[in-house]
């Protein structure tokens, strides 16, 4: 091919064979710039307005870190901060208790374990908005759950944690947990699948029971799903938002705030933009904080195996 | 991860009949909490008003009615505007096309590049470009609403398209990287000997065998996109929604009697799309989920 133009213009095939030697940079040139701008530029023009006075419309100017001294001296965003916590521990251990606990039954030699699988995953597909709507409804203490309860003939049944300042957070974490614990179950499964099962029956022919089994043997093979579903959880958790507005609105009050709550409600509602940046800015530090270790053993572990 | 879904169960059982019981009854104990939120959703939305004051939430209508269906759909009040749901739903249908489109066939050709084109720091690039699977979005929304205000598209379904494709190319990248690193190299090469350039390696040989991994792309971020509130509340307003932040606005600013019956069918309607996706796809669906677990 190359030698038949040899007739065009030196320059011309010059170029067109600089072209087809830069044509795999040029076509990843558009993530690439898309990236920079849209994510690490943007991040720096956060973390730039976190540092400024900017209230309404951004104003250039540098108070150091008086938008953050001023977040974490907000009563809101000690409770969002007390609101992630237990969310977040809640959350992470539910899931991760009963996604395993599902993922063992399943792994029975279970009749129609696709159809219950099919039916622990559908909340997956759904908005948090929709989960949040459907829970919202279902926790709704005059016509919802305690109604069905006290209709079965326990008049005294209560159930009105959704209008609670002190129970509200639990009702996000029982949606939140709903909708995620299959996926966590996903996850074991396909641990549990992948389990040598020489071992298994080595073990089983030496009298161990199936309980012992399970927790000497297969849970501690288990580990690395342990890890990528705790890192996982715990990224949902920090960015959780929808959910909350959806349920609880943030409320009743303040009581169900969390950062991400926080953060648009100063941002778009308040004009506390320096706020709003400061509080996002925290929020990307907290996850780095979790992904980046993660990530590192994840690409060692993958540069290893690739050796 | 590998994947075994379909590998033979686990070799071992027990043969005592009441741990199979308990085991079942688990299951099953479990399967009917996992039901129930729908199922109470769709026995309320065919359910006159009265009915759902005077009953409980799982009992079956007496009276099966489908205007709530019809009100949510046509006559609700979102906002201000009472028209119903319908015109939200067309604007999500639209966003989520376009957005999966086009993240996804970008997606493709950067994973072409990033395992079939490989030039020094390459690796370097993809985990800068892995890096916005990660972020909390709360990081870009204050730059994003300026900057969508000043492009003049604030508040425009094409704006949101921009956002959603932006902000999923990084996961496309994943996918597709994931997947043609595992393609034979030897293919690549017979092609290049034999003249091939490199947009027609990519439509003669990638294209063709990338099916399954368009299919898991596609779904990943249809859902995503569908899904998503927290862009389609700060940078849209009034009739430029998408369909959940229209939601939001059913469910919580109706004044006057709340209609429950509507708010549910409303929610219904919102999740039809992505259910079905998960009904038709689910093999796929979960293949992603897995895929994507790796990164978070």
């Amino acid at each position: 091919m190359e030698s038949s133009i040899s007739s065009a213009p030196a320059a011309w095939s010059a170029a067109s064979r600089w072209l087809q030697r830069s044509l795999p940079k040029l076509v990843l040139s558009p993530t690439l710039i898309a990236s920079l701008i849209f994510v690490y530029g943007f991040i720096l023009w956060t973390t730039y307005l976190s540092f400024t006075p900017s209230k309404g419309y951004p104003i250039h100017e540098l108070v150091g870190f008086l938008q953050y001294v001023r977040v974490w001296n907000h009563p809101r965003w000690q409770v969002a901060i007390h609101n992630l916590a237990v969310f977040g521990i809640l959350y992470v251990v539910l899931c991760m208790v009963l996604g395993l606990l599902l993922a063992i039954l399943l792994d029975q030699r279970i009749r129609q374990e696709g159809a219950l699988r099919a039916i622990y995953l559908y909340p997956l597909a759904l908005s948090f908005i929709v989960t949040g709507t459907a829970w919202k409804w279902m926790l709704n203490p005059g016509l919802g759950i305690e109604k069905l309860v006290q209709g079965w003939g326990f008049q005294n049944f209560k159930f009105d944690w959704i209008v609670s300042e002190e129970m509200a957070i639990y009702c996000v974490v029982m949606a939140g947990v709903w909708q995620a614990t299959g996926f966590v179950m996903a996850m074991f499964l396909a641990g549990l699948r992948g389990i040598d099962q020489d071992l298994v029956k080595a073990a089983s022919l030496d009298g161990a029971s199936l309980p012992r089994i399970y927790w000497r043997i297969i849970i501690p093979q288990l580990r690395p799903v342990f890890m990528g579903a705790l890192i996982i959880l715990g990224h949902l958790a920090i960015k959780s938002y929808e959910l909350v507005v959806a349920l609880t609105g943030g409320g009743p009050g303040y009581a169900t705030e969390l950062p991400s709550t926080f953060m648009y409600t100063h941002t778009f509602t308040r004009n506390q933009l320096g706020m709003g940046a400061a509080s996002a800015v925290m929020m990307l530090l907290t996850i780095v904080a979790i992904m980046v270790p993660y990530l590192y053993s994840e690409m060692r572990g993958a540069r290893k195996r690739s050796h | 991860m590998a994947q075994k879904w379909d590998s033979p169960q686990m070799v071992r059982g027990t043969s005592a009949h009441w741990s199979r019981f308990i085991i079942y009854g688990l299951l099953l104990f479990f399967a009917a909490i996992y039901m129930l939120p729908l199922v109470v959703m769709l026995l309320t939305s065919v359910k006159p008003l009265p009915e759902i004051y005077s009953g409980s939430i799982i009992a079956l209508p007496h009276e099966w009615t489908l205007k709530p269906w019809i009100d949510a759909w046509g006559e609700t009040c979102v906002g201000l505007s009472c028209h119903g749901i319908k015109g939200y739903f067309w604007n999500s249908t639209k966003m989520t096309v376009a957005a999966v489109i086009i993240s996804t066939a970008i997606g493709m050709l950067n994973g072409y590049v990033l395992t079939k084109w490989r030039f020094k720091g390459a690796d370097l690039l993809f985990g800068l470009i892995l890096f916005g699977c990660f972020i909390p979005f709360q990081i870009v929304l204050i730059p994003m609403a300026t900057l969508l205000g000043k492009l003049g598209i604030a508040s425009s379904t094409p704006g949101l398209v921009l956002v959603h494709v932006i902000y999923g190319l990084a996961f496309t990248t994943l996918y597709f990287r994931n997947y043609y690193v595992a393609f034979p190299d030897e293919l690549i090469r017979a092609a290049m000997i034999d003249g091939a350039k490199f947009f027609s390696i990519f439509f003669r040989i990638l294209v063709p065998n990338s099916a399954p991994i368009v299919v898991v792309t596609v779904i990943w971020q249809f859902t995503n996109i569908w899904n998503d509130f927290l862009f389609g509340a700060s940078f849209s307003t009034g009739e430029s929604a998408p369909m959940t932040v229209a939601l939001n606005n059913v469910v919580n600013t109706s004044t006057g009697e709340r209609e429950y019956n509507v708010h549910m069918a409303a929610a219904v309607i919102a999740a039809l799309p992505t259910l079905l996706v998960y009904i038709v796809g689910g093999r796929y669906f979960v293949r992603g989920l897995m895929t994507g677990s790796v990164k978070g």
